[in-house]
């Protein structure tokens, strides 16, 4: 069972108040810190648990800079066998570039099974799961949040709107959105990162892959990045927790919300 | 990695390092990076979210997550490999303590004490076979580590232990009496490294394991804070320890205490370096959303001042601790781990940066002191209320400046560390001062602002040294031999060269930095270390003042004035300027943003 996973590099952003950088189309990023894409994290692990429990290896593939290749090297220590970052360089990149790039990589790799997560904490897309799957002609599912292996196919659930799960099976190759939650990612062992530095690091430049012009052409573009106008009407209620637990009380009932 | 230039220890104090020949946070490799970040993952998901279970004594709970440590190879980080440990350098190590030291007693304690003082004396001193048996076992948290010297009536004062040990008739075993105090992890530890008095005199070293007859701990002690941790007496009643138990040599109990401080006390500044990280982030998200008169107070000068200054202590620290770490590490380069003259080799090699250990634990601890207390103002009445991560971090934090020796020992250590080397011949230190004294003379200082970004500072750092070195040469031409008995101005010389090393960590860094990245990218660099320099450089002069007026009167004490007013002088700068400018930079971010790991 060989497990192929994307990834991708993100800044962290809680607690931050972002800033527009001086292009208007991207925030300031340089004093933010930057780490696995928490859904990506989920789902190395789930690939790491399955070649555990059923043999084979895990290929970790991101998109991206020489700086991205810190969540590479975080997945082999977790317990990739391989990692392979494709050097995308100047190219303007969005959901369909990289899944077009990703799938060059992936369609020559032997595989069964390929996980994304279901979204990426910096911008929310959530589309390049599915955009490799159609590229890649195989069987798709999103937010997973169970997976079950038999043989050649897996039963999964699905999760949907309203806390309903829905069961599938799908047959191998096929790709998988992991939802956050499926698992618990482990911890990295400095013995892991240890065996890390050993393993097989590959870097593409995007023009070896001989994708066209028109694979490697953006349909979206960023015009521009704002933050949302300050808006009038919000109050700060201080004190307590007990005082201001009333308060929200008193407001609710005030406008008619029934408690 | 590039190659750091392996200075002696106390040579800062005589030599201006350039940037390149010293190693900064900005230096760690991808591989640090990656231990750090583990290290960051495991307190964030493991102890951050026990924030209040750690907090009161749960050894279950303490040994759990010890174990889980030990999965992870973190307490078996400095052990070889071939003990079950992880071989890891200094800077790895002390990016694993700085990560993991965040305000949960109940597991830095005891984590500290595994991988420190519980466990360092067998790495540096045991035998291949002590290593054997005991090393793997504390590596994987089978064991709990424990280190018992202090005693009810010795505690700075160690080496005069009362406690016994007497050989028995056969040879066999030494039968240990005595009783150990204010030990920390004595509730659950299952090995205590002690000493003891051999023949009345003979200052030893034992490795004394729990379950043996005779061993017992009294009642928890009721502690101002680490409550989550577990401090006893322990009892030592006509205990059998074997003779294969005596850690080094019988008589040399001394060597293995000392050393083992040591590295000790340099790891206790990078405890602080984590502990300071993550009070300034709540200080910072606190001013954010305390709206007063209107608005956050985090853009009120007066608060801007503190987390300002709340980064720099923090930014110099963190210089020091990792210039040190990675000093240590050329030091005990080429050493193999696993050859029987290691341990020595190993103790040899850190005794000679012992000054420098020193300087990490003063300045750390009193740093780590200054943050909380600020952090405790920020939050006012808040931060006084019990239950506030802050008001524990502030009681938890007053135990630095106690342990690893009083802040006062290492101080007089400091200057008793420099003057040995001097005599030794180790540093050419009186041959300096000489001719420091003979230059004075004729010395004309430049009237004129030096020209470039820190070169200004660069001067005063030099300055500052030779200042120090002035002070130092006549206080021990005057006192000579007795110089020691002069506390308060060993004290005095020792916070110099503090200031010395901190000043100059931070300037180096920031220079190479510069030197790197640019203006742009070294800008807050910049402003932390010219505002720590601003303020620093005329504390040296003051306390040189403070020596020169004790040591001397009359045309003595105003030529040595004289030559001080030479060497001391400097512009002040826009320091409020600098300190918003650096309040501004990390308010958006609301968390320390001066290392990226």
């Amino acid at each position: 069972m060989n497990v192929v996973v994307c990834v991708k590099r993100v800044p962290m952003t809680q607690e931050v108040d972002l800033e527009i950088d001086a292009s208007k189309k991207d925030v300031s990023k340089d004093m933010l810190a930057y780490v696995l894409n928490e859904w990506d994290n989920y789902a190395v692990e789930e690939a790491i648990q399955i070649v555990e429990k059923f043999g084979g290896a895990v290929t970790a593939v991101t998109v991206g800079s020489e700086d991205d290749e810190e969540v590479l090297r975080r997945c082999l220590a977790m317990g990739a066998e391989k990692a392979i970052r494709v050097d995308p360089g100047d190219l303007s990149l969005d959901g369909f570039v990289i899944s077009k790039i990703l799938a060059e990589v992936i369609k020559g790799l032997e595989y069964d099974l390929v996980l994304t997560g279901v979204q990426a904490d910096d911008d929310n897309y959530g589309i390049v799961g599915s955009m490799l799957a159609e590229h890649l002609g195989i069987a798709r599912a999103a937010v997973v949040n169970h997976v079950d292996i038999e043989g050649d196919e897996a039963n999964i659930k699905v999760e949907l709107e309203g806390g309903v799960d829905e069961v599938l099976k799908i047959r191998f190759p096929a790709l998988l959105s992991i939802q956050t939650g499926i698992n618990e990612p482990r911890y990295v062992s400095i013995m892991g990162i240890r065996k890390a530095a050993k393993k097989e690091l590959q870097v593409l430049p995007v023009t070896d892959l001989g994708l066209s012009e028109d694979d490697l052409s953006a349909r979206t573009v960023v015009e521009e990045v704002f933050l949302p106008p300050e808006t009038e009407g919000a109050e700060i209620i201080e004190g307590d927790a007990a005082t201001v637990a009333e308060e929200i009380l008193r407001i609710m009932k005030e406008k008619g919300v029934s408690v | 990695m590039a190659k750091e230039k392996l200075f002696k220890g106390g040579e800062f104090l005589i030599t201006d390092a350039l940037p390149e020949e010293i190693f900064t946070p900005e230096d760690f490799t991808s591989e640090q990076k990656m231990i750090a970040q583990s290290a960051e993952e495991f307190g964030q998901g493991e102890l951050d979210t026990r924030w209040e279970e750690l907090g009161v004594l749960d050894p279950d709970l303490i040994k759990s997550l010890l174990k889980k440590a030990a999965d992870l190879d973190f307490l078996g980080a400095e052990m070889p490999e071939i003990y079950g440990g992880a071989g890891l350098d200094k800077v790895s190590s002390s990016l694993i303590t700085e990560h993991l030291s965040r305000g949960t007693s109940g597991f830095f304690v005891s984590y500290g004490v595994q991988t420190g003082i519980g466990s360092l004396p067998l790495v540096l001193f045991g035998s291949p076979e002590q290593k054997k048996k005991y090393l793997p076992k504390l590596a994987s948290a089978e064991m709990i580590g424990a280190y018992a010297l202090t005693e009810p009536q010795h505690g700075s004062d160690a080496l005069g232990a009362e406690t016994t040990a007497v050989l028995s008739e056969d040879g066999k075993y030494y039968v240990l009496n005595g009783q150990k105090q204010f030990i920390s992890n004595a509730g659950f530890a299952d090995l205590f490294i002690t000493y003891a008095q051999v023949d009345g005199t003979q200052f030893t070293s034992f490795i004394v394991e729990r379950q043996w007859e005779g061993v017992s701990v009294d009642a928890e002690e009721e502690k101002m804070g680490v409550h989550g941790s577990s401090t006893r007496a322990v009892i030592f009643k006509d205990v059998k320890v074997p003779v294969e138990n005596v850690l080094g040599e019988v008589g040399r109990g001394h060597v293995v205490a000392l050393n083992t401080l040591n590295i000790g006390r340099y790891k206790l500044g990078a405890g602080t370096v984590g502990g300071a990280k993550l009070l300034i982030a709540e200080a910072v998200k606190y001013a954010k959303g305390r709206i007063q008169f209107g608005k956050p107070i985090c853009e009120f000068g007066l608060i801007k001042h503190k987390i300002a200054e709340m980064v720099i202590r923090t930014y110099v620290n963190e210089s020091m601790v990792y210039r040190t770490a990675r000093l240590l590490d050329l030091a005990l380069e080429g050493i193999d781990p696993t050859s029987e003259e290691a341990g020595k080799k190993t103790g040899e090699a850190l005794r000679k940066y012992a000054l420098e250990c020193s300087i990490n634990k003063v300045f750390g601890s009193e740093m780590l002191d200054f943050v909380a207390d600020e952090c405790v103002q920020i939050m006012g009445g808040y931060g006084y209320i019990k239950g506030n991560p802050v008001e524990t971090a502030y009681r938890d934090s007053r135990i630095n400046r106690i342990w690893e020796g009083t802040n006062e020992i290492n101080r007089l250590l400091i200057v008793d560390l420099l003057m040995r080397a001097g005599l030794k011949g180790e540093l050419p230190l009186l041959d300096t001062i000489k001719k420091l004294t003979e230059e004075l003379l004729t010395f004309r200082p430049s009237m004129e602002t030096a020209e470039g970004v820190l070169e200004e500072e660069r001067k005063m750092v030099s300055m500052a040294k030779k200042i120090a070195l002035l002070s130092a040469g006549a206080s021990v031409q005057k006192y000579m031999q007795k110089l020691a008995g002069e506390q308060e101005i060993v004290a005095l010389i020792a916070d110099m060269i503090i200031e010395i090393f901190a000043m100059e960590s931070a300037l180096l860094r920031a220079l190479k930095k510069l030197q790197k990245e640019g203006e742009e990218k070294a800008r807050i660099h910049v402003a932390a270390t010219r505002a720590y320099i601003n303020d620093a450089f005329p504390k040296v002069d003051l306390m040189a003042r403070q020596v020169f007026a004790a040591i001397s009167e009359g045309e003595e004490l105003r030529t040595q004035l004289m030559g001080l007013r030479k060497l001391a002088r400097y512009t002040p700068i826009n320091a409020i300027a600098l300190r918003r400018e650096i309040a501004e930079s990390i308010v958006p971010v609301a968390r320390y943003h001066l290392t990226r790991i």
